[in-house]
């Protein structure tokens, strides 16, 4: 039973409290189960299943690749295949934008549980982001395809990938926390979810190289989190220079947006089910 | 003497109520909060009337709960039963006051809470048992038994959505069934279901204390109450009327409930805005006697008074049903309908609603006067509450409730045909 054993006591909620990290770790079952029915349940729903995972991020490359890479001319300061430097930048962009939007839109979608059953709430947005993970992994598959269909030789840079998929999830988790426990208390920050997602995208080094910001902006430029994990994952998979700077500035300020999420959302949290 | 597994001490909660809807918030109302807020204070201060108003839901209630006892709670619609158990259940955090609870605790307030109905049983299982606060290790160790006690071998890897609603609540029922907690929170989910497994699930209830769990569960069955606890508390307009054995509670709520006919099924505005309001209302059953509890079928009196001249000739009244969840589920209005029109003396309002084609659970109203087509003079959200305790429309011997059929039942005929 996952309700404290000895003596609990309710009582009004005080302004600030702390993460009851004990808590949440009693309850990961149950973050185990909210990823795998968010799984199994959009499996069950959609006739192409996994291939979303490939096609959504392989449309948008494309059409990058046209209007950016062609029309735009990006492609110039791209050594190499532009389709294939955009589609490696997709794949934690892809993973970030899906769990940033559906982590926000998780506790609305879950007023039902959440006005009859206590549990750390905490678990809601954070089982919207693990469901991408399949996702996540489905499209990696295929990079390593892409890679060697374009000859790509894997440097020692590769092994970074896992670190930077956990700062993908730290930075979306932040977001998505945050945005969540917005939209509760105020409908109207979903409309500004979409729009925050695409102007972050071109914020981000997705669809051009870091590169081409001037020097002296790089390091402002890179407090925007997903500045470098989206450069440094591009140079784990293609061997491309490391942004180390960009790389650490970046994680810095995902965990300062992490903690500023889980921050506001305890703050609202017991309040969840009157205001739901 | 035991220490009590549960001690309430002065529990509270206030909700607030009028001004603004609480669902939708908008970012901008917020904004302007911050300049309005300084200011309605002030007016708050002065004593001014601003149109926003608490209601406490619960105010003062304290016990103690020792370990083995089943405790018992009734009340009417409204007087603070839910909201005690959410507390408790920490889905809503009180006011003020504290409850100190000494055990793990699992709370049932609904069956089938998490259902999803895409997954098949055996996922179902799972995923509810996790919910509810199950591991895994143990959901599997319980699984057979689960299935077992729902009857539904067979089906168990059917889609949940392909469920009668009987299989539906058996199984929801079952995995809560497998709960093993110290603290067992439960409301008035035994009600759903036929009468074969109900029993069965009062049985199994009776199990869970008869092993010294302790036991908080709230009915408006008086009957299973009486079989079931072995202490009993009255709530009324939230705060504890009576405490003691549940004969003694139950009939004294009985007792209450019919000689208080007057009082029952009526809203007095304690929080009315200043001018021409809405100040009362009353609801009377097929017989004329004030009520809140209706069986489907029946026809509903709606008796509304206001109070001062109104501001105007022609105008009308119109009403919203609200679900148990308060979704607005229906409407009616005084002039659409049949065309009438309120002349400005006319301050006793009645409207005839029904036969009432609502399943079994709990439905609330809210009124607004005022010219059609115009700003309304007043509105008074959630002015009565009352239940359907009853819905056999088709005499099956079998209650529909809007735990899972939905809250309306249409009129409707079958038949097969030989056209092909």
């Amino acid at each position: 039973m996952l309700t404290p054993p000895a003596t609990f006591r309710i009582e009004p909620p005080r302004p600030w409290k702390s993460l009851n990290i004990a808590e949440l770790w009693r309850f990961r079952e149950l973050l185990y189960f909210l990823i795998w029915r968010d799984i199994k349940v959009r499996y069950k729903q959609t006739v192409l299943g996994a291939s979303w995972a490939v096609l959504q991020p392989a449309a948008t490359t494309l059409m990058f690749t046209v209007f950016f890479g062609q029309l735009g001319g990006m492609s110039r300061h791209v050594s190499g295949s532009y389709a294939l430097y955009v589609y490696v930048a997709m794949q934690p962009w892809t993973f970030f934008g899906n769990a940033v939007t559906s982590a926000a839109n998780s506790l609305v979608g879950s007023s039902h549980l959440i006005s009859k059953v206590y549990f750390p709430r905490l678990l809601v947005p954070l089982a919207a982001i693990g469901s991408g993970l399949i996702d996540f992994a489905v499209g990696f598959g295929l990079t390593l395809v892409l890679m060697v269909y374009y000859q790509v030789r894997p440097t020692p840079a590769i092994l970074t990938v896992p670190v930077l998929l956990a700062a993908t999830i730290v930075v979306a988790a932040g977001a998505g926390i945050l945005l969540s426990a917005l939209i509760v208390a105020y409908r109207d920050f979903r409309y500004v979810v979409t729009f925050l997602v695409q102007l972050w995208f071109f914020a981000t080094p997705v669809a051009y190289p870091l590169e081409i910001i001037p020097a002296r902006w790089q390091l402002l430029y890179s407090l925007n989190p997903m500045v470098g994990i989206v450069s440094g994952f591009r140079a784990a998979i293609l061997g491309v220079d490391f942004p180390v700077t960009a790389v650490m500035v970046s994680f810095l300020s995902g965990l300062v947006l992490l903690l500023l999420g889980v921050g506001y959302f305890l703050r609202v949290e017991r309040r969840f089910a009157d205001i739901i | 003497m035991d220490v009590p597994v549960i001690s309430v001490q002065g529990l509270g909660k206030r909700y607030a109520i009028g001004r603004r809807s609480a669902t939708e918030t908008t970012f901008r109302d917020a904004l302007g909060e911050l300049f309005t807020a300084p200011v309605r204070r002030f007016r708050d201060l002065a004593g001014a009337d601003n149109g926003e108003t608490e209601f406490w839901a619960l105010r003062d209630v304290s016990f103690d709960v020792q370990p083995g006892d089943v405790v018992g709670i009734v009340g009417r619609n409204g007087a603070g039963k839910s909201t005690l158990l959410k507390i408790l259940s920490r889905i809503t955090p009180p006011t003020e006051g504290y409850a100190d609870l000494r055990g793990r605790v699992s709370s049932l307030l609904e069956v089938g809470t998490g259902f999803h109905p895409e997954l098949s049983g055996r996922e179902n299982i799972f995923l509810n048992g996790a919910i509810l606060g199950m591991y895994r290790s143990e959901i599997k160790r319980k699984f057979d038994a689960i299935v077992e006690f729902a009857e539904l071998e067979q089906f168990i890897d059917t889609p949940v959505k392909r469920y009668s609603s009987g299989m539906f609540v058996r199984l929801a029922f079952s995995v809560a069934a497998h709960l093993d907690p110290e603290i067992l929170i439960v409301d008035e989910v035994l009600s759903v279901g036929d009468i074969h497994f109900r029993n069965r699930s009062l049985g199994r209830m009776r199990d869970l204390y008869e092993q010294g769990r302790t036991v908080l569960f709230c009915s408006h069955d008086m009957t299973s109450i009486r079989q079931l606890c072995t202490r009993a508390m009255l709530l009324e307009r939230g705060r504890v009327e009576m405490e003691g054995s549940p004969d003694d509670v139950t009939r004294r709520y009985e007792k209450s409930s019919k000689s208080l006919g007057g009082s029952s099924g009526i809203g007095e505005r304690l929080d009315a805005p200043g001018g021409y309001h809405l100040q009362r209302v009353e609801l009377r059953n097929d017989a004329g006697h004030p009520t809140d509890s209706f069986d489907a079928g029946q026809t509903m009196e709606i008796h509304l008074w206001s109070s001062g001249r109104a501001p105007g000739d022609s105008y009308t009244v119109e009403l919203k049903l609200l679900s148990s969840e308060d979704r607005v589920i229906s409407f009616g209005a005084a002039n659409p309908v049949r065309a009438t029109y309120y002349r400005a003396t006319d301050s006793h309002y009645v409207c005839r609603l029904g036969p009432l084609p609502l399943t079994e659970g709990e439905y609330a109203l809210n009124f607004s006067i005022g010219p059609w087509n115009a700003a309304r003079w007043d509105f008074w959200d959630r002015a009565v509450r009352f239940s359907v305790e009853k819905c056999d429309l088709f005499n099956t011997g079998y209650s529909i409730s809007s735990v899972r059929d939905g809250d309306f039942v249409l009129p409707q005929e079958w038949w097969a045909t030989s056209d092909s």
